[in-house]
């Protein structure tokens, strides 16, 4: 369990990027930090590894604070995922996500070891462990750029919108393949976006933020998609435009042709709606 | 020519001795150019004076340094140290903003990604840092090491034995064939280091070929190849 207790942080030329925020994080599920960019969520996401420290509040990681663990030890027991990947381009695939593991003192063969295991969780061919870099597609160095955070066995994995520089449909595949991973894995994971779509598939928990880290709603997907009393939240997610609200015309070979309210169509239902209990 | 056939063993001894003042110089440059940069860099205040000072290093004409030195250090005015001494600071004051430019070159993004990950500021400089900042560094090295080599031969004015004692001598005796042998042998010896160099740099920095290759095709080869 993460815990943000009433943090805040000013930087020294005035400007506060996050003010009086609090929030928990459950263990094992996905925590998304959505909003537009300047709203302090990279620097929440960093103060979680101490690569930010609050001016004043405290992050707790179970029930510790991490004001109390020195940064690189910290750093090195939580994985971090960022945007165009940040491998090390001199070393080889493997090698990289081999980082964390020999900074934790790990031999260099169970390093690789490891590291061809994390390729195999991730979807990469093994034979790909031995190029650099700058040999990969951007989706296959997200891949590895996952992989690498993955690579300590973190029970924490910070990811600072590490799909945002890739072709969407790669994107919606990583986002997919993130998902099984973490059915499998279970993670505890912070996830920042600015992108609605993908806050919707990854996370468990939405916290919709405003400038200087406020919240503005908070919820699961569900709850977020449904609840329109907040003007700020109805307008970041599309629900005043009528993005999401969606209307249902008999299709011609059967089932539900659904649209949008500007009458774009988005995809067919097949079948009846399921009746929640 | 038939001068040059007499003289080969001289030949080969003078162009060793050669080596054993220019290569030492590149290489002390090179260690001292790599803190001073990291400084220069890390304090910003600082970064131009320290750059535009070491840079200035080389405006100091070379002869009356290396008559100089001797009455600084306390050498006598032949030993092959003060040209060292002296090669060393032309080399650092090439170096210095090379290096400095190199460090800084660096991304951010791979910066970032390197502490996030868990690297110590130290360990990070090592193993991040200063190897990314290699092929830069390797440009500001061959710089150092090409106007080195020619540098050395003006100490031979001084007595010091260098190829440029070739030319000296060939001055002073009328030998033409030694003046050309000594002219030839510098410029020979500049280019195989500074060959040297790049195959060293291409053994040590791998990634470097991959990626020039990885980048896109020209149109015309990417027409080709569908």
């Amino acid at each position: 369990m993460i815990e943000f207790r009433q943090v805040n942080k000013t930087y020294p030329d005035g400007t506060a990027a996050v003010q009086d925020f609090s929030l928990t994080v459950p263990s094992h599920t996905t925590t998304v930090l959505l909003g537009s960019s300047g709203c302090g969520k990279t620097t929440l996401l960093r103060m979680v590894n101490r690569m930010v420290d609050p001016s004043s509040g405290a992050v707790l990681i179970d029930d510790e604070d991490v004001a109390d663990v020195e940064p690189v030890a910290l750093r090195r027991r939580i994985g971090y995922v960022m945007q165009h990947s940040g491998l090390l381009p001199h070393r080889r695939v493997i090698d990289n996500i081999a980082t964390v593991p020999r900074l934790n003192g790990a031999s260099r063969a169970d390093a690789r070891a490891r590291g061809y295991e994390l390729m195999e969780i991730v979807g990469l061919d093994a034979s790909l462990g031995v190029r650099y870099p700058g040999q990969l597609s951007g989706g296959q160095q997200q891949r590895v750029g996952v992989a690498r955070g993955l690579a300590a066995d973190p029970n924490i994995l910070l990811m600072d919108e590490p799909f945002g520089a890739v072709d969407p449909l790669v994107r919606v595949e990583l986002q997919r393949e993130l998902s099984r991973v973490q059915a499998e894995l279970k993670k505890t994971i912070i996830f920042v976006t600015h992108d609605i779509d993908e806050a919707l598939t990854l996370g468990d928990q939405i916290v919709v933020l405003k400038a200087g880290g406020e919240i503005a709603a908070a919820g699961t997907p569900a709850e977020l998609v449904q609840n329109q009393q907040d003007e700020f939240v109805s307008r970041f997610l599309g629900l005043d435009s009528g993005r999401r609200s969606l209307t249902a015309a008999t299709a011609d070979d059967g089932g539900w042709l659904i649209s949008d309210a500007q009458g774009r169509p988005l995809g067919v239902v097949d079948s009846q709606p399921v009746q929640r209990p | 020519m038939t001068w040059v056939l007499e003289n080969l063993p001289r030949i080969g001894e003078l162009t060793l001795a050669h080596l054993a003042l220019s290569l030492p110089a590149v290489v002390i440059a090179f260690v001292l150019s790599i803190p001073l940069a990291w400084g220069a860099n890390r304090v910003r205040v600082l970064r131009e004076p320290v750059l535009t000072g070491t840079g200035l290093l080389y405006a100091v004409p070379s002869l009356p340094l290396f008559i100089l030195l001797p009455a600084l250090i306390g050498t006598s005015v032949r030993d092959p140290l003060n040209v060292v001494i002296a090669l060393s600071i032309f080399g650092l004051a090439l170096m210095v903003r090379s290096a400095a430019e190199a460090l800084d070159a660096v991304t951010a993004d791979v910066r970032t990604s390197a502490t996030a990950i868990g690297f110590s500021g130290v360990g990070r400089f090592f193993t991040v840092e200063l190897p990314l900042a290699g092929p830069a560094l390797l440009a500001g090295v061959r710089v150092v090491c090409v106007s080195s080599i020619s540098l050395v031969s003006v100490s031979a004015v001084l007595g010091v034995s260098s190829l440029g004692s070739l030319f000296t001598d060939g001055f002073a005796r009328n030998i033409i064939g030694s003046i050309v042998a000594g002219i030839v042998m510098t410029v020979v010896l500049a280019l195989i280091c500074d060959l040297l160099l790049v195959l060293a740099g291409r053994m040590l920095m791998p990634w470097q070929q991959t990626s020039r290759r990885r980048r896109p095709l020209p149109t015309r080869a990417r027409e080709v190849a569908a």
